[in-house]
């Protein structure tokens, strides 16, 4: 199998697997996947939420979960990164801390795909004065 | 911070809270001539030159979450550290660039670490916008265009296949330049 160098050998990936895998048809609603965010600010970047991220993006792929992970910035918990804030369809975001590899398989396999809560999550129970 | 990847994630992270559609990653090494040169350029909102100048201080920070602000003193502290320099040209309306010199022999250099990984997880992480990477070394240059990357392989870069793939054509395009980890 040669390198791959450009784009040209990108396109033909592209093809490759695309006959061989039937891609999941992904709905462009956001509402009915499940939204996690990892938290990769200066703070989660030293902590590790770049292993954390990379495992929340390989996990839900390989459990085919419907789920969109994206970056987001400092959410003020820096205690407690790496920090994950998972929001499932239909319900409020949820904040958990101190997501480890391990912790995060704890999380997919019991709060995203039973609805358990699990321990950790930073309860968001203040409001500042600008709000 | 271990390595120059986390600080150029962490200083896009800036970039896109600024709201930029385009950020640009320059890292030009010279190990003859003694330098490791890292910029990162946005298309943001920028900063007035009060803002600018106090951008590098550590309890000088734009967000409301906390009263500490360490990306960039950390980075700065990094490159004058390592026998370099720091810089940060900002101006409303214009964008940001950030400058990082490095002395390239110096042992207090941070390793260049993960650096297409990061570019990936940028990448899939923040869809709406365009990443660049121009990387230039004695012996070449490569231009890494993810838009040209999205066109390219379409769907499938949300895939686990998509992504080795870029990680691999980014990694293999380093090495034939000669790039230094």
């Amino acid at each position: 199998m040669t390198k791959i160098k450009n784009l040209a050998d990108l396109k033909r990936i592209q093809e490759e697997v695309r006959s061989r895998i039937k891609l999941r048809e992904n709905s462009n609603h956001p509402e009915n996947m499940v939204q996690i965010k990892v938290g990769m600010a200066t703070c989660g970047i030293a902590s590790g939420a770049k292993e954390t991220m990379n495992y929340f993006i390989e996990e839900t792929e390989q459990r085919a979960i419907d789920a969109v992970v994206t970056q987001t910035g400092c959410m003020g918990y820096c205690y407690a990164e790496p920090t994950v804030e998972v929001t499932l369809p239909g319900k409020e975001p949820v904040v958990f801390g101190y997501v480890n590899k391990t912790k995060a398989h704890e999380i997919i396999d019991r709060y995203i795909t039973q609805g358990e809560l699990v321990d950790g999550i930073i309860p968001v129970s203040y409001k500042t004065i600008d709000e | 911070m271990k390595t120059i990847s986390d600080h150029i994630l962490d200083i896009c992270q800036n970039s896109i809270r600024a709201k930029a559609t385009l950020i640009e990653i320059m890292v030009e090494e010279d190990i003859y001539n003694d330098f490791y040169r890292v910029t990162i350029c946005d298309n943001g909102f920028g900063m007035d030159e009060e803002t600018a100048r106090r951008a590098a201080d550590p309890f000088y920070t734009s967000r409301t979450t906390r009263k500490v602000g360490l990306g960039l003193p950390l980075f700065k502290q990094n490159a004058e550290q390592a026998g370099g320099s720091f810089s940060l040209v900002s101006a409303p309306g214009k964008g940001t660039r950030v400058t990082a010199c490095f002395k390239h022999r110096n042992i207090d250099r941070p390793p260049l670490g993960e650096i297409a990984q990061t570019l990936v997880l940028l990448v899939i992480g923040n869809e709406d916008l365009t990443f660049r990477l121009l990387y230039k070394t004695p012996s070449g240059e490569y231009n890494f265009d993810s838009a040209e990357v999205k066109e390219a392989l379409g769907e499938v870069l949300k895939l686990k296949e998509g992504r080795e793939a870029v990680i691999e054509l980014i990694n293999n395009n380093l090495i034939d330049i000669g790039a230094t980890s």
